[in-house]
């Protein structure tokens, strides 16, 4: 089994600084901007990036109920509710996630977010797209491509230390195999 | 922690993290029942029996509106029209829900334990929703959560159950709950209704009204279950409420801050007078908007339950 890869601090800020720079060139007013970081891994993310952009709205968007998996994967112990800092209808909304795999999320974000009100707009940002698409998504921006196989995992930790930052891509545990099986 | 339940049968056999678990996600459902779309596709192409053999008002309308609101396809059981009308046997009927394909049976049932046999024979979640004089643990579960919208945690909270409590399911789930939490219950009403022996389940028992009111933070009384009262147990509905029904004397007994609840049917003018029911101390109608919460919390997580075995050997 291969070992571990890790992106390191340094290239995560990079691909951050490229979101957020591709974030503020096709957007002239950023103040119209509506940006939800799907729980729980586009949630630090959609903060750096609106930090970073100068975005003012920034809240978070909860799919636990609009998975289509119920069954298959353990339910969490806590939620985190949807957070919406202003009215989606006719907005141009963000959605900001850590990493597009199958789309699965996008779809159930989606559908989340249209519970909501009917948004202009929807675009999608994520910080590595890892390919292997199970749904026809694609991200409007992304901070790094990775072509990642389907038996390993990528996972994200964006912290209060931003030194700590890093992507690894690894393995997949057997409890993640066995679920993946059965998607 | 992950759910590893599949029935919900007791509020004794729960472990305070599962009762917590269940208030958490609760709380998450209560949110969307104050959306634009109240309406959730977690239990989509799901189909839930209600198998109400005995009636019932609040408890069968918010399942139904819970499974709703999860977009499951909800059956409503009509016993009078069915063929337990005929000798059908409880087994044959819940058997042959099954094989029709339902996903989860929610059942209220005369009997106490009837949900813990049919858990036994059937392959899916059975949810219960009353049996007899033994538990209503959804019940217990929407009380405590409403308790603690108001009151915070429940550890050292004082909690008095008036009413008939030997013959009530409320009381059995609320008592449970509440220790569990580690809140002190003191039961009272006439001797004959509030026996000694629920000492053992870790409440107190009182006869002594004026004391209990004076100490609790949460007052919750009960109905007179007279279909379950083989004979009597006090001399008249008259002399019940004249000793134990609450008015408004005795509700100034109460701490300022104390709330009333009560979990439905009421007897008016029976075991509280109108105006406290219908007072700014009660929660009775916000404890029926949290029942359709928690009942969505309990179908959500008994129907995307984890096997224990799949966990321990994965983790």
């Amino acid at each position: 089994m291969a070992p571990p890869k890790t992106i390191g601090p340094r290239e995560v800020h990079a691909a951050i600084e490229r979101l957020a720079a591709a974030i503020k060139a096709r957007h002239e007013h950023t103040h119209d901007l509506l940006v939800l970081g799907i729980a729980n891994g586009g949630i630090p993310l959609a903060r750096r990036l609106c930090a970073r952009a100068g975005i003012r709205r920034v809240g978070d968007l909860d799919i636990s109920f609009h998975r289509d998996d119920i069954g298959r994967h353990p339910i969490p112990k806590e939620f985190t509710p949807t957070l919406l800092p202003g009215d989606v209808n006719g907005a141009t909304v963000l959605l900001v996630d850590d990493v597009l795999f199958s789309g699965r999320t996008v779809k159930a974000a989606l559908d989340e977010l249209f519970d909501h009100g009917r948004p202009a707009k929807v675009e999608l940002a994520v910080l590595v797209d890892r390919g292997s698409r199970k749904l026809p998504i694609v991200a409007d921006f992304s901070g790094t491509t990775l072509s990642a196989r389907e038996g390993e995992e990528v996972v994200v930790s964006l912290g209060d230390d931003p030194s700590q930052d890093q992507i690894v891509i690894r393995a997949r545990g057997p409890r993640a195999e066995r679920a993946a099986a059965r998607r | 922690m992950t759910w590893t339940r599949r029935h919900l049968i007791t509020v004794e056999e729960l472990s305070l993290r599962e009762i917590e678990q269940i208030h958490s996600t609760s709380a998450a459902f209560k949110k969307i029942l104050g959306r634009n779309v109240k309406k959730v596709p977690a239990l989509r192409g799901k189909t839930i029996v209600n198998l109400f053999l005995e009636p019932s008002t609040r408890t069968r309308l918010a399942f139904d509106m819970a499974a709703k609101r999860l977009s499951a396809d909800v059956i409503a059981f009509d016993a009078s029209s069915s063929s337990t009308q005929k000798g059908e046997t409880l087994r044959d009927t819940a058997e042959n829900i099954q094989a029709l394909n339902a996903d989860m049976i929610v059942i209220r049932h005369a009997a106490a334990g009837s949900p813990l046999y049919l858990s036994k024979i059937l392959d899916i979640p059975v949810i219960n929703a009353g049996d007899g004089s033994h538990e209503h643990p959804t019940q217990g579960l929407l009380d405590t959560f409403t308790m603690k919208e108001h009151l915070g945690s429940l550890k050292g909270r004082k909690v008095a159950i008036l009413g008939d409590i030997l013959f009530s399911r409320v009381a059995r789930s609320n008592i449970h709950a509440l220790t569990k939490m580690g809140a002190a219950v003191t039961l009272v009403g006439p001797s004959t209704l509030v026996p000694r022996g629920f000492t053992a389940l870790g409440a107190e028992v009182s006869h002594d009204l004026k004391s209990a009111l004076a100490d609790a933070d949460v007052v919750m009384l009960l109905r007179i279950q007279h279909e379950r009262q083989g004979h009597r147990h006090f001399p008249s509905l008259g002399e019940y409420t004249s000793m134990f029904g609450l008015n408004k004397t005795r509700a100034s007994w109460l701490n300022p801050h104390a709330i009333i609840m009560h979990p439905g049917p009421i007897n008016r003018g029976v075991e509280i007078d109108s105006e406290l029911a219908d007072g700014e101390r009660s929660v009775i109608l916000e404890q029926v908007t949290n029942g359709i919460a928690v009942r969505m919390a309990v179908l959500y997580l008994c129907a995307g339950y984890q096997p224990e075995n799949v966990i321990a050997s994965t983790e």
